[in-house]
């Protein structure tokens, strides 16, 4: 029994060591001397959700250096002070009470899930330092029941506004009276969707024939898909992430189904098309940004991104871009720098010019934006519109 | 005799309230800062939880998976109950009723599967964790995948001293009461221990259900203190970090579960600032440490400060040896 203990106990010394490894990019940013504003950067670095936090790290690592090589914010360079919360809310707990006490951050951005950034916020409130999150889209990361969450802030819209926005969008596009919606039943996120989708829609007169749900890491969606061909509908609405979206849509275009296929920003990833292969027709999703944008200031953010990291810049690293201006804009224009100083600034934020469109903070502190609808038409090419 | 219970409880009540003194005292002048709280905290908590899987599987020999799915019970009873009833009592009650849940469970998990021998315990429990995961993924009122925020925060430093030194007391007596032997001579060799009329599953399932019981209270630890659980909190990878404290302490040594949840703690806080590497040198450390002393920091001894006066002891013993010859 021993000798069996001790080659579990070496199995799950080497099993911890995996789940470790997924960590990846540099060290800390050294501070430069002189007078330099202070920023947390709390983020999943490693762990189940590392893909959004390294990306959101990405965008907003460049948006510091263009800052700095700019002169910084009132002749101050910003330096970031950066931490990895293992995809841990606890520990993202712990290390935003470390950068609001031991490191004097006047802000801290992330963590990039909602989960891990409401565990953060009652840190912030007790020592009056806003929290900034590019990608906590749940809707009561900024505002709950007791009101709005004072120092709580982010740059992405909620999921309820995606919801809306893509039922609008079917009714608007593709005149659609009925809709099924296949939904995530792991995360909150997809919940969140349907749930907003499903109210929108109904509102407006449509119906939803049926819904169903399948499991994370889901792969075979025959039986739901034939399920939902022997009915009559309009659109499938499919508020999941790319890895099993993928799948579900080349499944449902090989049965058959023709109708449009609608998704939210979890399809934005090259997984999606490599999982769809040719099938990835009339399909279209929200999105926060997209790389088709002809403004100028998109291009050059694309160029830029292209140039440093040999590849076209996601929405996670859009919006951690346009965080860290947001947030260095907000610390220019606050009367103190403080935590409460830098609070009252980015509250007051009006039309603030990023790369995910131009916004305002609303009352619930959300950024209020235009949705970009991207899409795959009937020929699969790539096409994307504002809404 | 009456002389050396005086002298063990002092021994023992005296440093305890010592600490307990100081660190109030230290926290209330903020040399131990809102950070070090927080890091003390998850000490507590894995203090907890690394102590309740040793004896279910240092010192029982029963390998379990699946610690975290107690825990997610501790912690999903305390939110919701402290959530309804925002007082110290629904705190309480909360706490108490999560861990006699997670005890519940234990126990029936616990009858048909540690009937059997060798392993499958440790599959059994992976799926039961895995169910509780997804049961609470599904439940309307908890909130599915979401989870549970804000929690209502109780636990400050007297709380954390009270259970965590409670729980640690209560399990390491019950480790030397007839059962806690029991339990021993289980893992030891179990034909053995059935032959001199050990009843073995009785044994297992009691100390599986102990330990399922303090693990439940170890999550209403978490939950009361870090404001949001989620059900993928608490999936096979908690189970797992857990597990790597008690192996790391040594299997059958519940201080040496307390120092390496001492020790991890530090590692993980000394490495904070690199994080693109953290995570490779804490697995690297690990290892290290594994290959030193495979049997884990302290192997299946105890340290404890009545090991102070043996020392002296045996010096004498050695001074006067040496008188004699």
């Amino acid at each position: 029994m021993k000798r069996i203990l001790t080659g579990l106990a070496a199995a799950t010394v080497g099993l911890a060591m995996l789940a470790g490894c997924s960590g990846g990019g540099n060290g800390q940013a050294q501070a430069p001397a002189g007078d330099t504003i202070n920023i947390g950067v709390n983020f999943e670095l490693s762990g189940d959700v590392a893909t959004y936090g390294q990306a959101n790290v990405q965008g907003i690592e460049m948006a510091a250096e263009e800052i700095n090589a700019a002169g910084g914010v009132d002749g101050k360079q910003i330096n970031l002070i950066k931490y990895d919360t293992k995809s841990d809310t606890a520990e993202a707990t712990t290390l935003a009470t470390k950068l609001m006490t031991q490191d004097k951050v006047v802000a801290v951005i992330g963590p990039a899930t909602s989960g891990a950034t409401k565990a953060t916020l009652p840190v912030a409130g007790q020592n009056k330092i806003p929290v900034i999150s590019p990608s906590a889209t749940a809707d009561d990361v900024t505002v709950d029941d007791k009101g709005v969450k004072e120092y709580a802030f982010r740059t992405c819209y909620s999921d309820s506004f995606q919801g809306t926005a893509a039922a609008e969008y079917a009714v608007k596009k593709f005149s659609a009276k009925k809709a099924v919606i296949l939904r995530d039943s792991s995360n909150d996120y997809s919940k969140g969707l349907a749930d907003a989708f499903r109210t929108t829609f109904t509102e407006g007169g449509g119906e939803i024939v049926s819904e169903d749900a399948y499991a994370k890491a889901a792969d075979n969606f025959n039986a739901v898909m034939t399920k939902f061909k022997g009915q009559e509908f309009d659109v499938i609405y499919l508020p999941g992430y790319y890895t099993e979206a993928g799948k579900a849509i080349k499944q449902a275009r090989d049965l058959g189904i023709t109708q449009p296929i609608l998704g939210g920003d979890g399809f934005d990833s090259p997984v999606l098309g490599e999982q769809a292969g040719a099938q990835l027709k009339d399909v279209y999703f929200t999105n926060h940004y997209s790389s088709e944008d002809q403004d100028p200031k998109v291009q050059e953010f694309i160029t830029a991104f292209k140039a440093k990291h040999n590849t076209d810049p996601n929405a996670f690293n859009a919006l951690g871009y346009d965080t860290m201006k947001f947030v260095a804009d907000a610390v220019g224009r606050a009367s103190e720098q403080t935590g409460e100083g830098v609070q009252k600034a980015l509250a007051e934020t009006k039309d603030f010019e990023g790369v995910t469109g131009t916004f305002s903070v609303d009352e619930n502190h959300n950024a209020v934006k235009a949705v970009v609808f991207v899409g795959y038409d009937q020929g699969g090419a790539l096409v994307s519109e504002k809404g | 005799m009456k002389n050396s219970l005086v002298r063990q409880a002092l021994m023992l009540w005296l440093p305890l309230v010592a600490t307990y003194v100081i660190v109030l005292l230290l926290v209330q002048a903020n040399i131990i800062d809102a950070y070090m709280q927080v890091t003390l905290a998850t000490i507590c908590i894995n203090i907890v939880l690394a102590a309740s899987l040793n004896l279910i599987t240092g010192f029982t020999g029963q390998f379990s998976l699946g610690h975290a799915g107690f825990m997610a019970i501790g912690a999903y009873s305390t939110a919701l109950v402290s959530m309804r009833w925002d007082s110290v009592f629904g705190f309480l009650g909360g706490l108490l009723l999560g861990g006699v849940l997670a005890a519940l469970v234990g126990f029936l998990i616990g009858l048909p599967t540690l009937r059997l021998r060798g392993d499958y315990i440790a599959i059994a429990t992976l799926g039961m964790a895995e169910i509780i995961r997804i049961l609470l993924q599904n439940f309307e009122f908890t909130n599915g995948a979401a989870g549970l925020s804000p929690v209502p925060q109780y636990m400050d430093w007297t709380w954390f001293f009270i259970l965590t030194v409670g729980s640690v007391m209560l399990i390491s007596n019950f480790i030397r009461s007839r059962q806690g032997r029991d339990a021993i001579a289980v893992r030891e060799d179990e034909i053995a221990a059935e032959s001199i009329g050990v009843n073995t599953t009785r044994s297992k399932v009691l100390a599986f259900a102990i330990g399922a019981f303090f693990g439940g209270i170890a999550g209403g630890m978490y939950a009361s203190y870090f404001y949001v659980i989620k059900p993928e909190q608490f999936g096979f990878l908690k189970s797992v970090d857990i597990l790597v404290i008690v192996v790391l302490g040594g299997l059958g040594s519940l201080s040496g579960s307390v120092i390496a949840a001492f020790l991890l703690a530090i590692i993980s806080t000394l490495l904070q600032p690199f994080p693109g590497v953290r995570m490779i040198l804490y697995a690297l450390l690990l290892i290290i440490i594994m290959i030193f002393r495979p049997q884990g920091l302290l192997g299946n001894r105890e340290l404890s400060l009545r090991l102070l006066p043996r020392f002296g002891r045996r010096r004498e013993a050695a001074a006067s040896g040496t008188e004699e010859a």
